[in-house]
């Protein structure tokens, strides 16, 4: 009987995947339901097993099965592996997501699987700990702290009890690396966390898996039922949270679980020494804990010797948008923006020239192709203004329009404020509403090209709406102040990172706020 | 569910699961997946269950997006309209859809058929726009998509 490799990607299903299954299944072939490659423009994609390895044919329709299993479909791409948008990567994290049945236990000790854990338990914690710091690992969920440090906080802190937490509520528009992980191959965020139980003496661990992701949710909680045995006596559940973005910080996370509101917990304490039910907490996010079994397996060295200046080892990059070869990209840190944008993701799906792109989700900064000489790097992104977050990029093309973007960010941080922290719970509303104004004035109002006294001032004098200075100018310096406000009054990233999207669209596209068009001149 | 049959699921629920609080939210879950909604009626009830204030599970279940307090319609469609979706034209899709299925985003049509609601980010943002049409992603949503969900809604 021919095996057939179909993805069980939500993705690939939201494609097709299923129906083509069904109609291979119906074609008397063997099938097995992987991970996703990664790859969307191939999917749904189908694999078939011959004498010389697997080959690929994508995309699949149901009505093509005669025409893969006779080898004449025209998608024929041979082995997968060896295309360039894979030949191109540095798969550590993901080597087996899209090869291997996510919830076979014996393919996944058959690549390598367990190996990291074995290591792990014959050391002391201290020396995995160590590891973890060598091998220059930080945090991937966004904010770049060295993982080895937060775990060493946790193994020096006091107190029998400890909690190992992972950060999936992967909300940001963009990213789905998390997704495709925890749907692809699970036991490797399982090991992970093992690993990480092994080094701190957590003796229980959470999952907050975000309910829009009901695959990854049934797809985590089956693989914890087969692993149990293995990773004993840590012990695992998932925990399903309820549409609030917010909870992907990790103190409103904490709460979350508690069975509370999902606020924002002021900090200090650090969640390493009194984070869930006040116990020293490991909380990390789904790619710093899967990154884990490679560094213990491979040693620190393999995954430190890749990477770019204080950033090491590989970021699983997630090409999204508007972009024609969209999927998920593993590759050492260093490799520029323009290179992901327009080499790996070959441009635009509409054919139109890019016109921004938007790194780290709804909070990270837009820009203009003029800077995508920047390399992927934590410090060089704080440095243009902006951050890696969790390393989604999403495409826009010429039809963007950057004031409306702009408005979508405060909009989207009013929506989801938890309400804990005014610049935030205020400020996004205040500001939908200034730039609904600048959009209004750009219409009719033709450019000023001089400022005049209080413009601040009279933009604020909101007690006689009427006398309102709603000129472009008394606006936009309006705007500015309030994301000022934001950036340094929130609590957490919500309200204050919410300012990058909307100041680098303000700064890098003025001309869509009814500004003058910038000079053409390279930014820094 | 009336108010009797949810009182005998929360206390079948803690009898299995436990009373501790930060079951809180996985019995809201359950309830909502069994009732297709919670109830304000119940809110008592649940909080007797964990020993908490009405005031503590109301605060819950009016702060998470998911927790439905009326009943949905027949069908549920959740539209992304996160940026990624926004970048392959999903204002435009986004319109379409409440013209097309004849409700507004975050409402019930009147004849209770079809829920639409708006989810920001599915995960799927390579090929989007995408949706959720009663739990079964949906993905590279255009016009003729539309069509073939509304038709499906109609049923």
């Amino acid at each position: 009987m021919t095996r057939v490799f179909i993805s069980r990607d939500m993705a690939s299903v939201a494609l097709g995947a299923d129906d083509v299954a069904r109609a291979f299944a119906g074609a008397g072939c063997d099938i097995v339901r992987t991970g996703s490659r990664g790859l969307f423009s191939i999917e749904p994609l189908v694999e078939v097993e011959t004498t010389d390895g697997r080959v690929g044919y994508g995309p699949v329709t149901p009505g093509d099965v005669a025409a893969v299993l006779g080898g004449t479909h025209p998608n024929r791409l041979g082995d997968i592996a060896a295309l360039p948008f894979f030949t191109a990567q540095q798969r550590f994290t993901f080597a087996r997501c899209g090869i291997v049945d996510p919830l076979s236990l014996a393919d996944y000790a058959a690549h390598r699987g367990w190996i990291g854990l074995e290591i792990a338990h014959a050391a002391e914690p201290q020396a995995v700990v160590d590891t973890v710091k060598a091998s220059g690992l930080r945090g991937r969920g966004g904010a770049g702290f060295p993982t080895g440090i937060k775990w060493q906080t946790v193994l020096d802190a006091p107190g029998g009890t400890k909690y190992i937490v992972c950060n999936a509520d992967e909300g940001d528009s963009g990213t789905f690396a998390d997704r495709l992980l925890m749907e692809g191959d699970p036991f490797c965020l399982i090991e992970g966390m093992a690993i990480a139980a092994h080094a701190v003496g957590a003796s229980h661990g959470y999952i907050y898996i975000r309910s829009e992701y009901p695959f990854a949710i049934a797809t985590m909680r089956e693989a914890i039922a087969l692993s149990a045995g293995r990773i004993a006596p840590f012990t695992l559940e998932v925990r399903a949270g309820a549409g609030a973005y917010v909870c992907g910080e990790e103190t409103a996370l904490l709460d979350s679980i508690e069975g509370k509101r999902g606020q924002v917990r002021a900090k200090p304490p650090l969640p390493a020494l009194a984070g869930l039910f006040g116990k020293p907490t490991v909380i990390n996010n789904v790619l710093s804990l899967a990154a884990v079994p490679f560094i213990l397996a491979e040693g620190a060295d393999a995954y430190a010797n890749v990477g770019f200046g204080r950033s090491r080892g590989t970021m699983p990059v997630q090409l999204a948008g508007n972009v024609k070869h969209g999927g998920l990209f593993e590759v050492g840190f260093g490799i520029t923006l323009g290179e992901l944008v327009n080499d790996i993701g070959g441009g635009t799906t509409s054919g139109r020239p890019v016109r921004a792109v938007q790194v780290g989700g709804p909070l990270g900064a837009y820009f203009p192709p003029s800077m995508f000489d920047l390399p992927f790097d934590y410090e060089a992104f704080t440095q243009a203004g902006g951050l890696i977050g969790h390393a989604g990029i999403t495409v826009f093309d010429d039809s963007v329009d950057m004031a409306h973007m702009a408005r979508f960010a405060m909009e989207f941080c009013a929506v989801e404020s938890c309400g804990k922290c005014t610049p935030c719970r205020i400020g996004s509303t205040r500001g939908v509403e200034i730039v609904d104004r600048i959009i209004a004035a750009r219409e009719i109002e033709p450019v000023r090209a001089t400022a005049n006294g209080d413009t601040l001032g009279k933009a604020l004098y909101s007690r006689a709406p009427d006398r309102i200075d709603v000129s472009l100018e008394a606006q936009t310096v309006l705007l500015r102040d309030l994301c000022d406000t934001m950036k340094f009054g929130s609590l957490c990233a919500l309200g204050g990172f919410t300012p990058y999207p909307v100041l680098s669209a303000l700064d890098h596209f003025p001309e869509d706020f009814g500004a003058p068009a910038p000079a053409l001149e390279a930014a820094e | 569910m009336d108010l009797d049959e949810a009182t005998a699921l929360i206390s079948t629920w803690t009898e299995r699961e436990g009373r501790r609080r930060d079951l809180l939210m996985p019995l809201l879950h359950a309830l909502q997946e069994a009732a297709g909604h919670i109830d304000d009626s119940w809110v008592e009830a649940i909080a007797s269950a964990f020993n908490l204030s009405r005031a503590d599970v109301h605060g819950v279940l009016t702060f998470y997006h998911d927790y439905r307090r009326q009943p949905a319609g027949r069908h549920i469609v959740k539209l992304c309209r996160a940026e990624s979706c926004q970048s392959r034209g999903g204002a435009a899709i986004e319109a379409a859809a409440t013209e097309r299925l004849g409700v507004a985003m975050g409402e019930t049509r009147r004849d209770g058929q079809v829920t639409l609601e708006p989810v920001y980010c599915l995960g799927l943002c390579a090929i989007g726009p995408n949706a959720l049409v009663d739990g079964r992603p949906v993905a590279r949503i255009d016009m003729a998509a539309l069509d073939r969900i509304a038709a499906e809604v109609a049923a």
